[in-house]
């Protein structure tokens, strides 16, 4: 922290202070030079802090009523949204609250995507930011699976089975996750110690990450480097508070629509179905924010190498920083890269769709298609558009128009970036 | 700003939309105007009475409903008995009780605190009395649905002769809403199969959009509250919404007079 020494005014505060420096900590964060030209698609990480507390502190609550067992957890969750005060709302909120976050991640990835965030030299940021989402998408699952409903048991039991796919070792390995030979009591209890482990992972991989974030700063809409502190940034308090307590609060009023007037929309009605192992449901399908994964999954014929497939789509985002060769950060500069990007996000989107769908004909030829379509996009768009891509000039700083060139500062006000 | 409102826009509505696309089945689910949808629906209290009037006589001698109470029929945002009524609902079911103090388990009339009494012991009891089919639990059927209350609604009123060249093993019925057609379930609703004590005429329809009424309030008993309080929150949650957005514009104005 590299900010002008803070002394404390208050004797005791001086005191303390010397001791804990948690009041230099607080100045810090409070005058924390940040670029001016933030747009709203940078509120999201203190939309994302807010839904990790919601969820726990929903969660918590929940803990206090649930029942990990596998003949009272479906009746313990009925329990909670007649009999506890409030407790239909604790447990909307808590449910919805995943979509929510996972909402609001992607939006954040995306983002991140778009203005180059995860380069230079900010790749650490990005590796435990794409670690957290390796974790909400753990603690999800087994979010999931706690209520004890049919889609709960027979997700619990097609995921798991996945680790089946590894040679030699996956028979033993799935029993072992089991603690059994079939998805069964020792398997909730676990999956409730570890969803309620989890959380407190990623709140402490969040401190790293905001605290990776403070050592070089906020990217920003134009990409450049600003100078800190500048005419180019704005203390963090009160210019960014205001505007991310703004969009936060646009951001509750969708999630208290969900919450309030269709709670159970972003769910699957099979969950309302105590787990039976002796019926399997018609199609088993996973929450919404991981069906782009599932797809993946299940257009690959082998089981094993679906398996690989699926991790890799997650983890070649961790290699993302090299596999981007380009310099330029803001794909505001990169008139070729934009367009791919806009692709990448309907291949996504598209991914998602046929993961929701049944795999076999038409969709199952989409899922190729968009599956090999994501790990070109990485593996050979990515690399090769960093040395072909012929990029528009960068200007000098955010606010100073470039001597009779171009893009100006017009251009950065009309908030066209 | 307006770019936001866009892609929220439309990310909402794809995640709508493909749950729609899930959920859609190849019939049309018949429609009926449900008093408990919208922002600031409601139950129908006459509906939910005559509901429960049509739960306990046609569908609870095979249906179980074990999340629900008694108690739950008098209080505010149900059916809303009157708590002598609901007492004397109660009364007239019996429950096993104890051990008492000889260690003895003995049978007692169910008080306010009694879940709805079961029609069989067990799931195992309930297929044997009906030919191996197992009557589902009715407590969240109408959430344990895709199609919800539409579905059923539909199912209920959807009995047909099967089409030519459809045959049918003894003890299965043709249902045109039903998944696969086939339900093990003798049509349970004809004009008339129960007498309202409101005047209420009980057709085959009428009694469909009570009994559904009833379980949709049994699977969602908070449902009205949900909605009062839903409004409120939203109302107050747009109005600072506002104020911080001028909050907002007044600090900034600071920095863009700069620029």
């Amino acid at each position: 922290m590299s900010d002008h020494e803070y002394i404390p005014k208050s004797k005791f505060g001086k005191w303390f202070n010397d001791r804990l420096p948690l009041l230099s900590l607080a100045s810090h964060l409070t005058d924390y030079p940040t670029p001016k030209n933030l747009n709203y698609w940078w509120t999201f990480g203190g939309i994302l802090t807010f839904c990790l507390i919601t969820q726990i502190v929903t969660g918590l609550t929940l803990a206090m009523h649930y029942i990990a067992h596998a003949d009272l957890a479906f009746e313990s969750v009925e329990h909670i949204m007649r009999d506890v005060n409030y407790g239909w709302l604790i447990r909307y909120i808590h449910a919805n609250g995943a979509s929510m976050f996972f909402l609001a991640v992607y939006i954040h990835i995306f983002r991140s995507l778009f203005y180059g965030s995860y380069k230079s030299p900010r790749e650490i940021i990005w590796i435990i930011g794409i670690i957290i989402y390796l974790l909400m998408m753990a603690a999800a699952f087994m979010g999931y699976v706690l209520p004890w409903g049919q889609m709960s048991f027979w997700g619990a039991t097609v995921i798991t089975n996945l680790f089946s796919a590894i040679p030699l070792v996956g028979e033993g390995i799935v029993n072992w996750l089991w603690g059994g030979y079939s998805v069964d009591n020792p398997t909730l209890t676990r999956f409730f110690t570890l969803h309620y482990l989890i959380p407190f992972l990623i709140l402490g991989l969040v401190v790293l990450h905001i605290w990776a974030l403070h050592i070089p700063g906020n990217n920003n809409p134009v990409g450049i480097d600003v100078k800190k502190p500048s005419k180019d940034t704005v203390p963090f308090h009160p210019y960014i508070v205001i505007k991310d307590a703004f969009a936060l609060l646009m951001f509750t009023i969708v999630f208290a629509f969900f919450v309030f007037y269709s709670p159970n929309i972003l769910g699957h009605a099979d969950n309302y179905i105590e787990a039976n192992p002796m019926v399997t449901p018609a199609h088993i399908v996973p929450e919404w924010y991981l069906l782009p994964f599932y797809a993946i999954l299940r257009s690959v014929p082998d089981k094993l190498m679906g398996v690989v497939a699926m991790l890799s789509a997650i983890l070649i985002l961790a290699a993302l920083p090299w596999l981007d060769t380009s310099k330029i950060r803001s794909a505001v500069f990169r008139p070729l890269y934009k367009q791919f990007y806009w692709i990448l996000l309907v291949d996504v989107l598209v991914l998602g769709y046929v993961g929701a769908m049944p795999a076999e004909g038409l969709y199952l030829l989409i899922a190729r298609v968009a599956t090999a379509y994501y790990f070109i996009h990485f593996l050979i768009i990515l690399p090769v558009l960093g040395f072909k891509e012929k990029t528009i000039p960068l200007p000098l700083s955010i606010t100073e128009p470039v001597l009779g060139g171009f893009p100006n500062a017009a251009i950065v006000k009309e908030k066209k970036v | 700003m307006r770019n936001i409102f866009k892609t929220s826009y439309l990310i909402i509505l794809l995640l709508v939309g493909t749950h729609e696309v899930n959920a859609a089945e190849k019939v049309k689910l018949l429609k009926t105007d449900w008093s408990f949808k919208g922002l600031f629906g409601k139950f129908d209290r006459g509906s939910l009475q005559r509901g429960y009037q049509v739960y306990t006589e046609v569908c609870s001698s095979c249906h179980s409903m074990k999340y629900v109470s008694y108690r739950n029929l008098f209080e505010p945002g149900g059916p809303e008995f009157t708590e002598d009524q609901a007492k004397a609902i109660a009364a007239s079911f019996e429950v096993t009780d104890g051990p008492n103090n000889d260690g003895e388990m003995f049978l007692r009339p169910a008080k306010l605190s009694d879940k709805f009494v079961m029609p069989f012991e067990n799931v195992k009891a309930a297929q044997a009395a009906n030919g191996g089919a197992y009557p589902p639990d009715m407590s969240v059927l109408a959430k344990a649905r895709s199609g919800g209350v539409d579905y059923i609604y539909s199912v209920l009123l959807g009995y047909e002769d099967p089409p030519s060249g459809i045959m049918l093993d003894n003890g299965v019925y043709y249902n045109k809403y039903m998944y696969g057609n086939n339900i093990k379930m003798s049509e349970p609703l004809s004009d008339g199969s129960v007498e309202y004590s409101d005047g209420t005429i009980a057709s085959k329809e009428q009694m469909a959009k009570d009994v559904t009424t009833f379980l949709m309030w049994a699977a969602e008993p908070h449902l009205e509250s949900r909605h009062k309080m839903g409004f409120k929150a939203i109302l107050y949650l747009i109005i600072l919404t506002i104020l911080v957005y001028f909050s907002m514009k007044k600090i900034w104005s600071r920095i863009e007079s700069e620029v």
